[in-house]
């Protein structure tokens, strides 16, 4: 007698990880309120005043979380994309769209903190230095990912062309995160490295990785319910939806 | 903030203002999509959509 296979492929449809989001979502949510409360008392309560900015250095545990996702949800947008494009798969393509107005919006706060830090740290609110410009160039990529799958009306064509742009724009991220290596820039190096040891302070560091985990738990909670919006109004043709009581 | 404070809290405020609203739109459109589907439901989950197919 053969052993049931087990259908690794089963939450790839979009009926099956629909309820899946949904029982995911409360606990995602959940984790990002109390890692954001969390975060914020380390950041005013606990970290130290630094010894040359001030507080005005407490704008770092929004800031660089903020970057990191920038790049962090593009990278994954530009997976999913490919994912969606290259086996055709819905929900793919699908995770793409709903992951996009999400990385637009931390790539557009670390602009703007960024900028507010500049102007007490350097003196100026932007230089076009290498990291912000092709931070700058990011945001663009991002509006720009948004903008092209709104304006074409068949889903699938607009998944494919939004599929091009981000697999196309993904190499802005590493050109990002090794700008500051390559070119003399303004903005400072990195701080924090897998290979180094960090040079920042226990409590400086402590308050911006638990705002860092606060902000990853909270893009994949915010994902998760723009992806059940998404699925709704794609698959409202399905049967499954069709034949439900709310169907119209 | 020791002076700072104008350039720290706007930071701040940027941030949870704008992660704030992206929620409020999310809920706005899950709204959107009951009322289009059936103006007399207050919520779509029914247990239809909850359970998914078995295979």
């Amino acid at each position: 007698m053969s052993k049931s296979r087990i259908n690794w492929y089963k939450y790839a449809a979009p009926v099956n990880f629909y309820p899946l989001a949904g029982k995911m979502l409360p606990w995602f949510s959940g984790l990002a309120i109390v890692l954001f409360a969390v975060g914020l008392y380390l950041s005013f309560f606990v970290a130290p005043v630094d010894f040359q900015q001030g507080h005005s250095y407490r704008i770092i545990f929004i800031h660089v979380p903020a970057a990191w996702m920038g790049m962090f949800l593009y990278v994954l947008l530009a997976i999913y994309a490919g994912i969606g494009w290259a086996f055709n798969a819905r929900l793919g393509s699908m995770m793409a769209t709903a992951i996009a107005p999400t990385g637009a919006i931390f790539t557009f706060i670390s602009l703007v903190t960024g900028s507010l830090w500049g102007k007490p740290a350097w003196g100026v609110y932007w230089v076009w230095d290498a990291r912000m410009t092709s931070t700058l160039i990011l945001m663009f990529l991002y509006i720009g990912f948004i903008s092209l799958q709104s304006s074409i009306d068949d889903t699938r064509r607009a998944d494919r062309a939004g599929a091009v742009l981000a697999l196309v724009g993904v190499i802005n991220v590493p050109i990002i995160y090794f700008s500051v290596q390559w070119w003399n820039t303004l903005h400072q190096g990195a701080t924090i490295r897998i290979a180094n040891k960090p040079t920042m302070a226990p409590t400086m560091l402590a308050a911006m990785l638990v705002l860092t985990a606060a902000c990853w738990i909270y893009s994949i909670a915010i994902t998760l319910a723009r992806v059940r919006c998404i699925i709704l109004e794609r698959e409202s043709e399905a049967p499954w939806l069709a034949e439900s009581a709310v169907s119209a | 903030m020791g002076g700072y404070g104008v350039y720290v809290w706007p930071s701040y405020a940027v941030t949870f203002v704008l992660l704030a609203l992206e929620v409020l739109m999310i809920i706005k459109r899950k709204r959107a999509i009951s009322n289009r589907a059936d103006p007399g439901a207050s919520e779509l989950e029914t247990s239809e959509l909850e359970t998914g197919l078995s295979h």
